[in-house]
């Protein structure tokens, strides 16, 4: 919950909320952009950002998201955020 | 050679290690009388512990293991609040995983998901959001915790929820900040700090500023890390060298990723939406100063405290004292080491935690149980 994982924006979903699509570890998950908002949120494409709770907190390089996500998996935390991400969308479905 | 095999790049972690070797001897610390040094961020004593950073830094350093894991430092009552909302019969309650398990005066949430309440994990509060789209028969009710790294995203959906007039969608807030209970810490006459190494991300969000009294004031060095390990050996060399040069400052290691003033839009949302509460209770440290957030009263109809009068929205504030027989509060300050607490491995495990530090792999506690703390308690016994 407190440390970001690394994602690269594919794709704007939703100008007014301020959403977009983003691949973290090959799996796809909406987030917001407000807090790296650009004027044209489209020039996001393609960057690598730190994603916190669903939420795009920070651009951060190449290099820097793949040392990031190496440390992430080494405690552990690659993983139990992509499991979080799975329960995130059972919940919505209804699943308990 | 244990470094080895656990940095990818064992040359440079050498050249930081021999670094802080030598840095600790011109300083004159030894195992008799170490260096104190706080790591304050959860996702910190998890890195160190995973990577073995206590046991290949010399004996004259100690870490200590500081406030930042937000699951940690939950009050009971506040985990019995929780319970108290999500179990009314019109109540969606969504939280975060870490969250489950944190054991309340009676039960945990878990326990409260397995007696019937429709409590669900998920992993943003913009899953509470689509849920609430989804479910307007329903009052879905967010569990808003931790720091500074969490708080914007709380603070957003707040703000979205006012721009879509969602009736049925509010947050419990148990947001809490980092600088204030560092104060009490450093207040404390029997705290024996010599610097710190100061958090990653909640620091991408409020930027360096916010810790200047620390240097300032109290004349310890602070140091801004990145978790990775090479990130953090680093920071710890730089602290070294600000003690043995006599300096105070707060330096940042992590400028790729944290900004010296923050992230504006964070910042810009969280007053938006937040003011801070008089007092708010940390479990071990007790009450704090304007360590809590309250949504303000423009978005009090999102106030979860306020729709279902509990908590600090009730006439009365419940207080409940930790469990017996927990050292909870004084491994927090320092004071001692979990393996020291009586219950540790014993009536408090990872499985059947006891107190809050042994619920998250960020607590002080199941660091210690999951990376060899317990062995020691069997070698012991
Ligand atoms: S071992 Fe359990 S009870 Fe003891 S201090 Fe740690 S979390 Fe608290």
């Amino acid at each position: 919950m407190c440390l970001g994982i690394p994602g690269q924006i594919v794709a704007i979903t939703d100008e007014t909320r301020q959403m977009a699509m983003a691949e973290v570890s090959g799996i796809r998950r909406e987030v917001n952009v407000a807090c790296i908002a650009t004027k044209d949120l489209a020039d996001l494409i393609g960057f690598w950002t730190l994603i916190h709770v669903g939420f795009a907190m920070s651009l951060i390089d190449e290099d820097e998201a793949a040392r990031t996500l190496e440390a992430l998996h080494d405690l552990g935390e690659a993983q139990e955020t992509l499991e979080a991400m799975a329960a995130g969308t059972s919940a919505l479905e209804g699943a308990q | 050679m244990k470094y080895a095999e656990e940095f990818r790049d064992p040359t440079a972690a050498r050249i930081q290690l021999d670094r802080i070797a030598r840095l600790v001897a011109e300083i004159g610390a030894t195992a008799e009388k170490p260096l104190h040094i706080m790591e304050i961020c959860g996702g910190h004593t998890h890195a160190i512990f995973r990577y073995g950073l206590d046991r290949l830094t010399p004996p004259g350093i100690e870490f200590i293991h500081g406030p930042g894991c937000p699951v940690c430092v939950l009050p009971r009552s506040r985990v019995d609040e929780c319970i108290e909302i999500a179990e009314r019969p019109e109540v969606i309650f969504t939280t975060f995983g870490d969250a489950m398990r944190v054991p309340g005066t009676r039960k945990s949430l878990l326990q409260a998901k397995a007696e019937g309440a429709d409590i669900r994990m998920v992993y943003s509060p913009l899953d509470a959001l689509d849920l609430a789209r989804r479910n307007p028969d329903r009052e879905v009710v967010f569990f808003g915790l931790g720091f500074e790294t969490t708080t914007p995203s709380t603070a957003l959906s707040i703000q979205q929820a006012a721009r879509e007039n969602l009736p049925n969608f509010s947050v419990f807030c148990n947001h809490i900040t980092v600088p204030e209970p560092l104060r009490v810490l450093l207040d404390d006459p029997h705290m024996m700090l010599d610097g710190f190494v100061g958090p990653g991300h909640v620091s991408m969000v409020i930027g360096t500023h916010p810790y200047d009294f620390i240097a300032r004031d109290y004349g310890k060095p602070i140091v801004v890390a990145g978790f990775e390990p090479l990130d953090l050996l680093q920071s710890v060399a730089m602290v070294l060298e600000q003690i043995r040069d006599g300096r105070a400052e707060v330096e940042n290691q992590y400028a790729r990723v944290v900004p010296e003033d923050g992230n504006p839009v964070s910042l810009a949302a969280i007053a938006d939406v937040y003011e801070r509460r008089p007092t708010f209770e940390w479990r071990g440290l007790g009450e704090i100063d304007a360590s809590g957030l309250k949504i303000r009263n423009a978005y009090q109809s999102f106030d979860a405290e306020q729709k279902f009068s509990v908590g600090y929205g009730a006439d009365q504030l419940r207080r409940v004292p930790d469990p017996e027989g927990c050292a909870c509060g004084q491994v927090m300050s320092g004071r001692i080491k979990p393996v020291d607490c009586p219950q540790f491995g014993r009536g408090c495990t990872p499985e059947m935690p006891l107190g809050a530090l042994m619920v998250s792999s960020e607590g002080a506690c199941a660091a210690y149980y999951q990376y060899g703390g317990h062995r020691a308690v069997e070698a012991a016994e």
